[in-house]
């Protein structure tokens, strides 16, 4: 991997300095002859796909891996059926050469048809995320079937919380990054008429982020609800921050365990949650308001983004497939400071974050443990998986506690083939 | 973004008011003037490069209001923004600069001989001087909107044209990305580095994509005088100096423009300039001369007078803090500086910075001598 990299910087470099001086040379002896305005078109001319590549050779993510001047100049004058273009797919990967935790995606869809327009690139960067899993020959399997979940409640010494959440976008309206001010309050009309539909446990109420008031804030705030406008970099320079707080807001059901966030880094985010090790009925409760306002949205002639080949369609490749993160918070006091702690969670596919998120780091024992992978097994095999994982981990800390020792488990089978 | 914006047209399948932007929190010059009925005009247009209404405005939408100064809440992606725009932007450069009408003319005059004075601030007080404006290379697509290439293309250009500058000015370039760590260093220590912008003021009108890819800082060898290349204009040009000297900094500031101008006439390129706004630059404030010349000065008494903010209007200067536009002042010293950009020349607004700064500085002296200063409160400029 490192030779055939060093081997790619250096055509690179080459390729980039005769670019540069090359469009630079174009360009003068285009202007020299005539300094009227430069229309779009021409200056797509002046400037050959060489000139524009990006310079990749401080980045670490899916997209610089993956991207090459050869796929660039293909894709580079192509634009999906909403117009949106390879540039702005890719624009947050170049702003952003790596991140110290994770190895980041790089890039972002603007629309359902990014994922076919541009499929040369997101591809392999789909293939890179989702270990080995192939979108030209596989099917991504949909299961939101609760009853199949075994054994999915944790011993509620160790585990203090439990939470599944996912991502729906809506059918032909554009994605954050690249959606209209107008398209983005459709997205939150068609979802927020639909949640007040829902009934029984889940009837709830809608907070836009534009009309909340101080006190409704403060709440939200307090129950750990209230998203805030993004700042990581990652996200502002996929233009998803733009015209905030406009046409965002959070809905939540009464008893607070089913939230909805809408227009943050998806068209929808839908979280199910609770104090306390039930994950069984967590996700029991996530499967049947999932269903529910597909179906109330469906009776007003919408529907979801989904596909055989990549599942639910959401903004970040990393979030394809199930787009489901289940997790918990548990305390692991013994195992975490054990060497084959890593170990363990590699092969359990299991990943470790801290209390506050994806960009923080674990205080004290209590770590947010949750499934790895995305796309490829269905939502079922991926909250079972959490649910083995997590009863194993808490079985080596009560061995730990009693001065048994432990062992690591098989790897977990990755990708179907 | 480059190559046109094509996503433009997707928004003509909904109506105006569907697209609107929410203004009901904002206050920025874009939000005075922009209303739906301007809005439903100008949505259909863009610039032959493809710069659309949307684009000039999308930074005063995602920022409603600056708690230190009113914004301006627009950008321009190309030369032809400020005419295809001309409804919004004309009220706007109007009330940023003093009532500056579509049909004014703009003076230039980069002659240094012009200036009266200004080598004799008094350096007790006056810690530096130093001018800066900015040019753009007519052709090329500004900061907010231009692609790699041109980019790339523009630091080419640039870079060329400084590396014949000789004598005094003779220098060296330092790309963002090639830096070394002593490099770095350096002209940290000088406080000559720019940094990838981090106010959301810059950060939402789409200028720092890339970074820090074909940006970089030229400076001469006497460390008075450089240029920033594709920061928030495709040139910054900057002239400074310790002390109280401002005519030399202006002498220096005049003789490197001119030379750099002719530089890139030399080689096919001009800079965007018209009679109407003269200097075409990235953000409608730095229109006209794009200048903004000042000094380091301490006025701990002074800055403490009721009557401060009252003189700094009437001698049409600003104050800031010696951190640069979003700082406040540390220690009683401020960045004193004309605040017209547009509708007085080069040596008009120089002439106002060293004449004001005098009677500034004589002032503090008084009333450092516990004497007041009622008779030495100017008229209004």
């Amino acid at each position: 991997m490192a030779s055939s990299f060093a081997k790619v910087m250096s055509s690179r470099t080459t390729g980039l300095i005769m670019a540069s001086l090359g469009a630079g040379a174009v360009a003068t002896g285009y202007l020299m002859s005539d300094n009227a305005t430069v229309s779009a078109d021409q200056r797509r001319k002046l400037y050959p796909p060489s000139a524009d590549f990006p310079d990749l050779r401080k980045h670490n993510n899916c997209m610089a891996s993956a991207l090459t001047p050869a796929i660039y100049a293909k894709l580079r004058d192509k634009i999906t059926p909403n117009n949106w273009t390879l540039d702005q797919c890719i624009q947050t990967g170049v702003d952003n050469p790596g991140h110290p935790f994770i190895k980041t995606v790089g890039m972002v869809a603007g629309d359902e048809e990014s994922y076919e327009v541009f499929a040369e690139i997101f591809d392999p960067v789909i293939k890179d995320r989702h270990n080995g899993y192939d979108p030209k020959t596989m099917k991504h399997p949909t299961d939101l079937d609760a009853s199949k979940i075994h054994s999915g409640v944790f011993d509620e010494h160790y585990v203090l919380s439990s939470r599944v959440r996912t991502g729906r976008s809506i059918r032909g309206l554009s994605l954050p990054p690249a959606c209209s001010r107008s398209e983005r309050r459709e997205v939150e009309r068609v979802t927020v008429q639909a949640l007040a539909g829902l009934k029984g446990d889940l009837s709830g109420r809608y907070y836009s982020l534009t009309e909340m008031t101080e006190e409704e804030q403060q709440r939200l705030i307090d129950d750990h609800f209230l998203f805030d406008k993004p700042v990581s970099p990652l996200l502002t320079c996929a233009f998803m921050a733009r015209d905030w707080p406009d046409a965002r807001g959070i809905w939540h059901n009464n008893e607070k365990t089913f939230l909805i966030w809408i227009n943050e880094e998806d068209h929808t985010r839908v979280i199910s949650m609770e104090k306390g090790g039930n994950m069984k009925r967590v996700f029991e409760r996530f499967c049947r308001g999932l269903k529910q306002v597909e179906h109330l949205i469906q009776e007003r002639g919408w529907e979801f983004m989904w596909n055989e080949r990549l599942g639910y369609i959401l903004t970040c490749p990393s979030n394809l497939g199930t787009g489901l993160r289940a997790g918990v918070h548990v305390r692991l006091p013994k195992l975490s400071k054990d060497a084959r702690f890593g170990k363990i969670l590699e092969n359990l596919r299991l990943q470790k974050r801290g209390t506050g998120g994806v960009d923080t780091a674990a205080v004290g024992d209590t770590f947010d443990i949750s499934n790895l992978d995305r796309l490829g097994k269905s939502e079922v095999e991926l909250v079972q998986l959490v649910v083995d994982g997590v009863n194993y981990l808490i079985e080596c800390e009560k061995r730990l506690e009693k001065g048994q020792d432990i062992k690591i488990p098989a790897p977990i089978q990755q990708s179907r083939k | 973004m480059p190559f046109g914006n094509t996503h433009n047209q997707l928004k003509m399948n909904y109506t105006a008011e569907q697209e609107y932007p929410d203004l009901s929190q904002h206050n920025n010059h874009m939000a005075k003037v922009l209303t739906l009925e301007m809005y439903e005009s100008l949505r259909d247009k863009q610039t032959p490069s493809g710069f659309t209404v949307d684009d000039v405005i999308q930074t005063g939408v995602d920022n409603p209001g600056h708690p230190f100064i009113m914004t301006v809440g627009c950008v321009a992606g190309d030369e032809e923004t400020y005419e295809v725009f001309k409804d919004l932007l004309d009220p706007i450069i109007e009330d940023r600069h003093g009532g500056y009408k579509p049909t004014d003319k703009h003076k230039t005059d980069l002659n240094p001989d012009n200036l009266q004075g200004g080598d004799d601030l008094d350096p007790n007080y006056v810690l530096s001087s130093r001018v800066r404006t900015g040019r753009s290379i007519r052709g090329f697509c500004l900061p907010p909107h231009c692609s790699r290439g041109e980019r790339r293309a523009i630091e080419g250009l640039s870079v060329e044209a400084l590396g014949a500058l000789d004598g005094d000015l003779k220098g060296k370039y330092y790309a963002l990305k090639d830096m070394t760590e002593e490099e770095q260093q350096q002209l940290i220590d000088d406080h000559f580095l720019f940094d990838k912008p981090v106010s959301p003021l810059l950060l939402a009108s789409g200028m720092a994509r890339d970074w820090p890819d074909a940006r970089g800082i030229w400076h001469n060898d006497n460390k008075t005088f450089l240029v920033w290349v594709n920061e928030e204009d495709h040139l910054r040009v900057i002239s400074m100096q310790k002390g109280g000297n401002m005519k030399e900094v202006f002498n220096r500031f005049c003789t490197g423009l001119t030379k750099i101008e002719e530089l890139f006439k030399e080689k096919g390129h001009e800079f965007m300039w018209n009679e109407h706004l003269g200097y075409v630059l990235t953000c409608p404030s730095n229109l006209g001369t794009g200048l903004r010349g000042g000094v380091h000065v301490k006025l701990p008494n002074l800055s403490k007078h009721e009557k401060f903010g009252e003189v700094l209007k009437r001698l049409r200067l600003q104050k800031r803090g010696t951190g640069g536009v979003d700082t406040a002042a540390v220690g009683g010293v401020f960045d004193i500086s004309n605040a017209d950009r547009l509708g007085f020349s080069e040596v008009e607004l120089v002439q106002m910075v060293v004449d004001g700064v005098k009677l500034l500085v004589e002032m503090e002296k008084r009333l450092e001598a516990g004497q007041s200063i009622d008779d030495l409160m100017p008229e209004q400029k």
